[in-house]
């Protein structure tokens, strides 16, 4: 049976970790290859790299940092920031990704989505959604959350699906940092609109955290403050979603 | 000695992670698109990226698809992931009207309606008898399958809405549903054994 997945992110911008609230007061967190090869040891099931400086500066993504985080990994990698064309998702399959992020460029370009779907397969596009709440509803928010694009959140995920994405990395800018819980009613309603995996994010504190995402319905569950300040390791927090009947590789 | 193992360029691959997987494993790598290199190599490697069709046309197109098949009739070591796999077969719902190598007699499926789709994650995979895989979790990455078994290869599954082929083994040649490159520990010594086996 398919387990449930934990996913460390690694916000990246030249060469280092950094980690906001509400992706704003970045700080220094440390080395991407050194959290990667800390995160691989302790039981990840895949880690994601977003460079989140490189659509806002109009630069491509680093490509060294995506090869010395490779060389440390034995798991499956996800990169994203800055793609804007086949030809970027390319170089960074060919630096050790294994999946790539679409986020802003998807939003401005979507047929981008099906032009790599087609050429490399659903499975290897994960379509990246930055989600605002705007009274009783979530909005889209393009480069790193600074642009208003005027989209409801939940019918561009049912749309990303359709274009050809493989999977929607769902993050709640609200929740990014605060680590006041996963914004569930949002998981929810994405979920219930799309039968792709959704991967949950912007907000983790705990193991009930966790399980609340999953009984909303996402297959995998990314998280950043909470290893980064080693509040907990992914295997202690796996030990604790088996022990309330997740199934978590071992 | 170490071995040197080549990789089939397609162009769509995530081939960086085969590459550093394979250096775990105690292999060296290149990569090639020449079908007199794929002929010689003592290993090759079909990597797991990409569309059934966009596959098989650079392979036709590049000659490889001939050495391919001659590998395999002789019994010399491959290493098929994932998309790799499903080349073998003879046809898939994924590229309707394109054709696989044919190695096996076996059709390319999608996974059941039901499950999600792509399945994205780590599954177990329980082999049918002892052999180069052994019970542990491995990394899938796919939306398509191989669902029944072929003769003369040894089967392990795993389940997904249904149960499907996560590995089959011939001798030296082994073909994978799920990334030995990606699926931590028990993916490196998996790759191990097959290196080892080169």
């Amino acid at each position: 049976m398919l387990t449930r997945r934990i996913i460390p992110c690694l916000d990246t911008s030249d060469g280092r970790v950094l980690k906001g609230r509400q992706f704003r007061e970045m700080r220094d967190v440390g080395d991407p290859a050194e959290l990667a090869a800390r995160y691989d040891a302790t039981g990840a099931d895949e880690l994601v790299l977003l460079d989140v400086t490189a659509t806002t500066g109009e630069r491509p993504h680093a490509a060294e940092t995506v090869r010395a985080v490779r060389r440390e990994l034995t798991i499956p990698l996800t990169v994203g920031g800055g793609v804007r064309s086949v030809e970027d998702a390319e170089r960074l399959l060919d630096s050790g990704a294994d999946k790539v992020a679409l986020n802003s460029a998807a939003l401005v370009r979507p047929k981008l989505v099906t032009a790599l779907a087609d050429r490399f397969g659903t499975q290897c596009i994960v379509v990246a959604i930055d989600a605002l709440q705007v009274g009783e509803k979530w909005m889209v928010r393009a480069r790193a959350g600074s642009e208003d694009v005027a989209r409801d959140a939940i019918s561009w995920a049912a749309e990303a699906e359709q274009l050809g994405a493989g999977e929607i990395l769902l993050t709640s800018i609200d929740r990014d940092g605060t680590r006041s819980g996963f914004d569930v009613a949002l998981l929810a309603a994405v979920t219930s609109r799309v039968s792709i995996p959704v991967i949950a994010s912007g907000g983790a504190q705990d193991a009930s955290d966790f399980l609340a995402a999953f009984g909303a319905g996402a297959d995998a569950v990314l998280a950043a403050s909470i290893f980064h300040d080693q509040d907990t390791t992914v295997g202690e927090l796996k030990r604790t979603l088996a022990a309330c009947g997740v199934e978590v590789r071992p | 000695m170490t071995r040197s193992i080549a990789i089939v360029s397609t162009g769509t691959a995530n081939v960086a992670s085969m590459e550093a997987g394979l250096r775990r494993a105690g292999a060296e790598t290149f990569r090639t698109s020449d079908p007199d290199q794929v002929a010689d190599a003592v290993g090759v490697v079909i990597p797991g990226v990409g569309t059934f069709a966009a596959a098989m046309k650079h392979l036709r197109e590049t000659g490889i698809d001939d050495a391919l098949r001659a590998r395999f009739r002789s019994g010399q070591p491959v290493l098929a992931v994932c998309l790799g796999l499903q080349l073998l077969g003879r046809t898939s719902e994924e590229s309707p009207g394109e054709t696989g190598l044919g190695i096996v007699d076996l059709d390319v499926v999608g996974l059941p309606e039901g499950a999600t789709r792509p399945q994205l994650g780590w599954n177990e995979v329980v082999p049918s008898m002892p052999g180069m895989v052994e019970c542990g979790h491995a990394y899938f990455a796919n939306s398509y399958c191989l669902r029944s078994e072929a003769e003369d290869w040894q089967p392990s599954h795993a389940h997904h809405g249904d149960q499907f082929l996560a590995a089959m083994q011939r001798d030296r040649q082994l073909a994978c549903q799920f990334h030995p490159e990606l699926s931590g520990a028990w993916g490196v010594a998996l790759l191990t054994r097959w290196v080892g086996a080169c």
